[in-house]
């Protein structure tokens, strides 16, 4: 961007130096008649442009319909399911195929967000529903699938409810479960821990007794991907789960910003900053990050004992470091905090992804159709074979097949058991409150703001 | 030299234009009419867009639907927002670190480039790669060479304020002091060899020559380079995306990440068209002045006899 502007003023600048041995000046007045009489033209192709992106979907025809999905490595799960539903019958009822979009993960909301306001929306789309849709449902751009789904068995029977139900909106369902469980789990090398002869942590007090052990060991005690910020909102979300219960994000979700003055919020905040200056988190974590694969290298590596991540650090382990997810892996709930009221098979996290159906779409049938295709066992089947834990209703009779069956089991029982499951904060306020959170994160965890100033900053935010 | 290569084509020009029997007087001045196509591009990609932006940052937009009119709210809100100040704070102390760092440096290599040396056209030509790579392959290039357990340097260099600043100012001048330091070269090549030799005879040694002569002749140079560098600082922004995010915290969010955070992340995108507009009236107004006060405007000419 820098350079494309800097020799733009750089030939403009050359060129007026040189004028005066070269061509004649031209008038100002002669640049303003040019320059107003061609703004007018692009003007008005501006404007035409403006009306035309009212119309369609990016379907055009409605034959091909187009699905955006968060391009990650686990979209192998999507495209298998997308091939087999376009050589099926029920495309070829509907008279079209499906057509995969994959969008880089760190950008995929922008862009979804563009697209949705352009001539080249996507048919379907991939999301964290809850508060990750609201601004397209209040634009009326999705599909109310409540109705579909209620008469059609498949769909109606397909999911686990409460998985069904984490992504509505008032009581309405916007989107199909797409993908595995991705609850925040806290995972710990076993090796290492074998080695200095520890235990996972069941409570807070354990959990600060282990840091002191690793510490003196010259092991940092937790890898965590500072930079992008994500990764701290997850030691928030479950102190504050375990401290005052799943009611008190509850409140600020629904919109009481005094709910971030919640007596177990400021503790939440003051027990983070603790752990900060204590070092567990080591020294250098705000320039870790967990994307580009710093913090789980880290961990792999055994410079960091555990690790609080959502459920896909299995695959992303498995991905890089196979033997270490294999043998060293080990998982573990969030301790209890002591004086806390929050139950501990409480969990934090995303219940899972979802496919929602733009409201401009030229085939609703095709795309409901590819969206039956989730509740298939085939699908489910393709989510266990890859490592995730499908939210589909057979999903406890495939556990066993899985890559590491104990620990899909875990997985499920997790989830199954929990009493509440707080989606993530971020997901849950959307992405206006959800950026604006993070840099209060942000700003607590680089220790720019103190316990009572992140409270202070939150309470502010709309 | 230069005299005789600007004659040359403008003598031979008229010569043709005689021969061909057109009259003498419409030669070599061309009508108005080819600029047309340099402005209209620069209508539709930098002015409609601006007037656009401009437009947007009186309402309230979140990407969808239809942008809500809501007069100057954005605007005072520009105003009242602490980070707006922070990022503001922070671009100005970019912007100046980052032009002391390349104009020392590419001043010195560009003049050390204008001459005639050994091995200097290979040399030169080693210098200018970085400008040739993509800003974001070499934030990404960085990165890794900083990652603090991974890279070269295994300390927290973009975790901390002054470490990831520094970064910043570094890796900015890594690729942009190469093309600035092409400027200082031709500019120095332009400043006539007789003022060196009249210097010589005088006595005045190496040192002298520079800060008497060269520097001197190469202020409008400067000017020129100056002003790119003040503008690419205020638009400075692949390489804080990738390497630090405007963290950590917000201790390197720059008013251009600032806009892109309140448009692609928060989708407020009224707000982040104020935060754009304020750039680009900053911006213009900053390189006014900056022509302004070194006289670069009054196009005197510094060459002996022109």
């Amino acid at each position: 961007m820098e350079s494309s502007r800097g020799q733009f003023t750089g030939t403009t600048a050359g060129r007026s130096t040189g004028s005066g041995a070269g061509g004649r000046p031209f008038s100002r007045r002669w640049f303003l008649g040019a320059g107003s009489a061609s703004m007018l033209t692009a003007g008005l192709g501006a404007g035409l442009t403006a009306c035309g992106s009212g119309g369609g979907s990016g379907g055009g025809d409605g034959k091909t319909l187009t699905a955006f999905v968060y391009g990650d490595d686990a979209v192998k799960v999507q495209q298998a399911g997308v091939d087999r539903f376009n050589k099926s019958a029920a495309a070829k009822k509907a008279g079209g195929t499906i057509k995969l979009q994959k969008v880089p993960g760190s950008d995929y909301s922008p862009k979804l967000r563009t697209a949705m306001g352009s001539p080249s929306a996507p048919d379907i789309f991939f999301n964290w529903g809850g508060g990750s849709i609201k601004p397209y449902e209040e634009a009326d751009k999705l599909v109310d699938l409540t109705d579909i789904i209620e008469g059609d068995p498949v769909l109606k029977d397909g999911f686990l409810p409460s998985v069904l139900a984490a992504g509505d909106l008032g009581g309405r369902h916007y989107g199909i479960p797409m993908r595995g469980m991705q609850p925040v789990i806290l995972f710990y090398n076993k090796s290492v821990f074998a080695e200095h002869k520890l235990q996972p942590p069941t409570t807070w007090d354990q959990l600060l007794d282990i840091n002191a052990k690793l510490k003196k060991a010259k092991i940092t005690p937790f890898a965590l991907g500072g930079s992008d910020v994500w990764p701290e909102l997850m030691w928030l979300e479950y102190l504050v789960d375990r401290i005052g219960g799943p009611e008190v994000f509850k409140r600020i979700q629904d919109g009481d910003a005094e709910g971030w003055g919640d007596p177990a919020v400021v503790r939440a905040a003051e027990l983070v900053k603790e752990l900060i200056d204590d070092g567990a988190f080591g020294s250098k974590f705000t320039s870790v990050s967990y994307v580009n694969g710093g913090a789980p290298a880290v961990f792999a590596r055994g410079k960091a004992a555990m690790h609080l991540m959502g459920s896909w650090e299995y695959s992303t382990q498995l991905g890089k470091f196979p033997d270490f997810a294999k043998s060293n892996l080990g998982w573990a709930a969030f301790p209890t905090v002591e004086g806390g009221t929050g139950d501990v098979r409480n969990v934090v996290g995303n219940p899972t992804n979802y496919w929602s159906i733009n409201a401009r779409t030229k085939n609703k049938d095709l795309a409901v159709g590819f969206l039956k295709d989730c509740a298939s066992k085939a699908y489910a089947q393709a989510l266990i074979d890859n490592g995730d834990v499908p939210t589909t209703s057979n999903a406890a009779e495939l556990l066993a097949s899985s890559p590491n069956p104990e620990y899909a089991k875990f997985q499920y029982d997790m989830v199954q058991q929990a009493p509440a499951f707080t989606l993530s904060w971020d997901q849950a306020l959307g992405d206006g409150l959800g950026t604006k959170m993070h840099t209060e994160i942000g700003k607590l965890f680089a220790g720019q703001s103190s316990p009572s100033e992140f409270v202070t900053a939150c309470k502010g935010l709309k | 030299m230069t005299v005789t290569v600007e004659k040359t084509p403008a003598a031979a020009q008229k010569e043709q234009a005689h021969r061909t029997g057109r009259r003498a007087g419409r030669t070599g001045r061309p009508h108005a009419v080819w600029a047309l196509p340099g402005v209209l591009f620069f209508t539709f990609f930098a002015v409609v867009p601006m007037a656009l932006a401009l437009y947007l940052s009186f309402t309230s937009w979140d990407g969808l639907g239809d942008p809500r009119p809501v007069g100057l709210d954005n605007w005072r809100k520009l105003l009242d927002d602490p980070r707006m100040t922070q990022s503001l704070w922070l671009t100005v102390v970019l912007t100046v670190a980052s032009w002391a760092f390349q104009t020392v440096v590419a001043l010195l290599l560009g003049v050390w480039a204008a001459g005639r040396q050994r091995n200097r056209a290979i040399l030169s030509a080693v210098f200018f790669v970085p400008f040739l790579l993509s800003s974001t392959a070499i934030a990404i290039l960085f990165y890794a060479l900083l990652d603090p357990n991974f890279g070269i340097i295994q300390k927290d260099t973009l975790g901390s304020q002054s470490g990831a600043f520094l970064a910043i100012v570094f890796v900015g001048g890594w690729q942009f002091i190469p093309f600035h330091t092409l400027i200082y070269q031709g500019g120095a090549r332009q400043i006539p060899e007789v003022l060196y030799q009249a210097a010589a005879i005088d006595g005045a040694g190496r040192y002298r020559q520079f800060f008497s002569i060269t520097l001197p002749q190469l202020r409008h140079t400067i000017t020129t380079s100056t002003v790119l560098m003040v503008v690419g600082s205020l638009t400075y922004f692949e390489t804080v995306l990738i390497l630090t995010k405007g963290g950590p915290g917000t201790d390197t969010a720059i008013l251009p990440y600032l806009m892109y955070e309140a448009g692609f992340k928060t989708y407020d995108f009224g707000y982040a068209s104020a935060i754009a507009s304020f750039l680009v009236i900053a911006a213009t107004g900053l390189s006014l002045v900056l022509v302004r006060l070194t006289g670069f405007g009054a196009m005197r000419s510094t060459r002996e006899g022109m």
